[in-house]
């Protein structure tokens, strides 16, 4: 580029209290460029995005856009610079149409008093087609998938005449396929001359779809560079400060067990079908698919979520049919759902509290809590898990998704499961975070005789965690992958193969 | 058809299988007698139904609304008894000026102090009723006390019919101006900005003060429009009825709130429109008053209201449980 960057951040500094958010970090976006910004939680992107978005005012620094100095920025003239931010949540309006989402923001910023709306009709039209993807305009938003809402998140803020779009963990949410639309599009946009930050902390994406990539660590710019220098070694290490070891989980010796888990010709409402599945003790056995193979819906059968399972189920050779999850709990099965905050945690409550709720039982056999010893396991699990936080009375809301998710798996393990079902254990942890569960889990496996069931859908995390893979598709086991034949290429391969639509 | 597809073509639907159903079991349903004085008692309910259905697009639930209409009315006829003024548009520009400003006091302290609608309203509802009694004064202005020019403003009819026996009934004109405000709110709501931040806050707040509208102008705007609509509808009842009341309209917020569900808007925003609203109130009058038609007792009634309202609910938030998987 010849001409000056289209944002320059110079030595921004910017504090919470005794804490550094941003240390004297520099940066450079240039336009029609596509930039990655990697960094665990807490390393300062998200306050990075927010001083150029105008949310936060530096301490120090100075920030340039176009080659001009400006001065602190605030929302409005940021967005006036053509600065878009797609936060997580979309920001967007569940109960109203996707007309109005798309160009609500477009009349506000006009100043106007009415709607016309056969001209919001045409601009979201037009900027659809633009993104050459179709939507039906008068649907809610709250009726689309998440690929949807951000499709309408990105042409809104296309409409607002963007010149850097910052995407904040954009593909979380979404499919491989629907990921690829996304980078299709951000290549489209590129082409139009719109910038994108984008914020990630997925290996694979950064390599595949940005130009340039920093890497932020601790409030400090650690490392910058085309993406060509980099792989997903030098990235984790930058990432975390240390290498990291990827070895694979070994399979452990069944000669003379007994099965753990024994579904024979299970079946789940409409969502599986004849499922046939052992589970022996010390395993880890993944199970991989797509959104909608009925993964979840097996394994919330098995911890009593469902009323409409029928078949076989054994634990340990004997038949066990919960049809609560008390009953499940008492079977000695565990399962930690998808969404910890939704489904799980208890964010307002103690690290205690969450940890002692699944065996309440056990800790308050009468009337009353046994405090001491409800504290005293607490306190063991929280060794255990390596939990990083003050102390077991802190609210769990306060802990990082990593931290969060080891209470979650402890509460489990509190329960004496012998059966545990994860389901996206890494959802949403960072890379250092990630490894150290994969550590414990495995760790369990080989010192508690735990079975684990890990549904997931991040390939190289089963591929690496697991010492066989089962591959499901529209509610049956299609595949099986174990030992040298268990590689990501295979599983994405037996994924790919199995969505072709053979016999369903 | 987008109609089709609407949640008021439910209700619509509802509206006339409950129509037929009431006429086959009660022929004098169909009455043109009974039929104007069903209208009739559409139009205070319905005036302050649109005002709860904007409080419940942003989000929120309004139960001052009665206390305000009080409010509006018994202070307006007793000044216009004291001073013994004969006209109309004073009197209800004041009893609709009355109305905003307490509804404006619900807006500040709802947006300044980000607190919860309900606990606001049950708050200054109370403490406007209160101060009703113990300033304003606690006696009915019946209708030898009540100024002329109310009594034959209430009485003015649309159309005039004659009974076999020589008496007349009439359609009252006031249903005009529930049926015009109802078309003003609605215009208001899909057609202007001030209109689609209602929804907006009502979908998002938070998405709302991102994409630039100025939070605190909409909570105006929705709670001074309420409860002038509500100081207005008080002075009309007590017209139509020749009667000012200081303890009128209690317990009418759920039979509002419930015409309100009943019509789709949604207890958690963002949601609802004019139409729905209309026929919601439309269907809890019509039901009522086919329950009196039976000769069934008042008592009774309350227990009907209420489980249409539980009913309405449940339903609305089924659907919009659904909407969000």
């Amino acid at each position: 580029m010849t001409s000056a960057p289209l944002i320059e951040l110079r030595n921004i500094s910017k504090r919470f209290g005794g804490v550094r958010a941003l240390d004297d970090v520099s940066l450079s976006l240039d336009g029609a460029r596509i930039h990655c910004l990697a960094g665990e939680n807490g390393s300062g992107k998200s306050t990075l995005i927010k001083v150029i978005s105008g949310v936060y005012q530096p301490d120090e620094g100075e920030i340039y856009i176009d080659g001009q100095k400006v001065g602190p920025l605030d929302p409005v003239t940021s967005i006036a610079h053509g600065v878009q931010v797609i936060y997580q949540d979309f920001s967007l309006f569940p109960t109203l149409s996707v007309v109005e989402n798309i160009t609500l923001n477009t009349f506000v910023r006009e100043g106007r008093t009415r709607i016309n709306w056969t001209r919001a009709r045409e601009m979201a039209r037009e900027v659809l087609q633009r993104l050459d993807v179709t939507l039906d305009l008068d649907a809610t938003v709250e009726t689309l998938p998440a690929a949807g809402r951000q499709i309408v998140a990105i042409a809104r803020a296309m409409l607002a005449d963007a010149r850097l779009i910052i995407m904040d963990e954009p593909t979380t949410t979404l499919t491989g396929r629907e990921v690829a639309r996304l980078f299709r599009i951000v290549r489209d946009l590129q082409a139009d001359g719109i910038a994108t930050l984008f914020v990630s902390h997925k290996m694979r994406e950064m390599l595949e779809i940005s130009e340039r990539l920093t890497v932020f660590r601790n409030g400090k710019k650690v490392t910058e560079g085309p993406i060509a220098e980099f792989d997903e070694r030098a990235i984790t290490r930058a990432m975390t400060g240390r290498d990291l070891h990827q070895g694979r989980f070994a399979a452990p010796d069944l000669a003379g067990r007994k099965p753990r888990l024994e579904l024979r010709d299970v079946t789940v409402g409409h969502q599986a079908h004849d499922i046939n599945l052992t589970l022996m003790p010390g395993e880890i056995v993944g199970l991989s698919g797509l959104i909608g193979a009925g993964r979840k819906a097996l394994a919330q059968a098995v911890f009593g979520l469902r009323g409409d399972m029928s078949g076989e189920m054994r634990i340990d050779g004997v038949p066990v049919a919960p049809k609560s999850v008390p009953e499940a709990i008492a079977a000695g099965i565990a399962y930690v759902p998808e969404d910890r905050l939704s489904e799980g945690l208890f964010l307002t409550r103690s690290i205690r509290d969450n940890a002692i709720v699944s065996s309440m039982r056990r800790f308050a056999p009468r009337l009353w809590l046994d405090g001491e010893k409800a504290a005293a396991e607490t306190r063991k699990m929280f060794g255990e898990m390596a939990i990083s936080a003050p102390g077991i009375d802190v609210p769990v809301g306060t802990l990082s998704g990593g931290n969060a998710q080891r209470v979650m798996i402890g509460r489990w393990l509190m329960t004496h499961a012998r059966v545990l079902i994860l389901n996206g254990p890494t959802v949403g942890v960072d890379v250092g975070s990630k490894e150290q569960i994969h550590g414990i889990i495995q760790e369990l496996t080989r010192t508690s005789d735990l079975a684990v069931l890990m549904i997931s859908d991040d390939l190289p995390e089963l591929a690496a965690n697991c010492n066989r893979v089962l591959c499901m598709t529209e509610g049956r086991i299609m595949a099986e992958l174990s030992g040298h034949t268990l590689t990501e290429e295979a599983l994405d391969a037996a994924l790919s193969r199995t969505t072709q639509g053979e016999p369903a | 058809m987008k109609f089709m597809r609407s949640s008021d073509a439910i209700i619509l639907a509802i509206l006339v299988v409950a129509m037929v159903f009431i006429g086959l079991v009660n022929p004098a349903f169909w009455q043109m007698s009974n039929l104007f004085s069903l209208l009739k008692e559409n139009v205070v309910i319905g005036i302050m139904a649109l005002g709860v259905l904007l409080v419940m697009i942003s989000g929120g639930i309004d139960v001052s609304f009665t206390a305000f209409a009080v409010a509006g009315m018994y202070l307006t006829v007793r000044v216009m008894v004291a001073l013994d003024y004969n006209g109309l548009v004073l009197p209800f520009m004041s009893a609709i000026l009355i109305g905003g400003l307490l509804g404006l006091m619900n807006a500040g302290i709802i947006h300044r102090f980000k607190m919860i609608p309900l606990i606001v309203t049950l708050g200054t509802a109370s403490v406007v009723r209160g101060l009703v009694l113990g300033l304003v004064g606690t006696s009915n202005v019946n209708i030898n006390k009540m100024p002329d020019a109310l009594v034959a403003f209430g009485k003015a009819d649309l159309v005039t019919l004659e009974r076999a026996n020589g008496s007349t009934y009439g359609l009252t004109a006031m249903i005009a101006i529930y049926l015009g405000l109802a078309l003003a709110l609605h215009l208001v709501l899909k057609y202007t900005m001030i209109g689609r931040s209602v929804y907006a806050y009502g979908a998002d707040p938070e998405a709302a003060k991102r994409v630039g509208f100025s939070t605190g102008r909409t909570m105006m705007f929705v709670y001074v429009t309420a409860g002038a609509l509500a100081g207005f509808s008080g002075l009309l009842h007590s017209s139509m009825i020749w009667l000012a009341n200081p303890r009128d309209f209690v317990g009418l917020e759920l039979d509002v709130i419930a015409a309100v569900v009943l019509g789709g808007a949604s207890i958690f925003g963002g949601r609802g429109t004019v139409l729905g609203t209309v026929l919601g109130v439309f269907i809890l009058v019509m039901i009522q008053n086919s329950l009196i038609l039976m000769g069934i007792d008042t008592t009774w009634q309350r227990i009907v209201v209420g489980a249409m309202l539980i009913a309405a609910v449940t339903v609305t938030a089924l659907r919009d449980r659904r909407a969000l998987v």
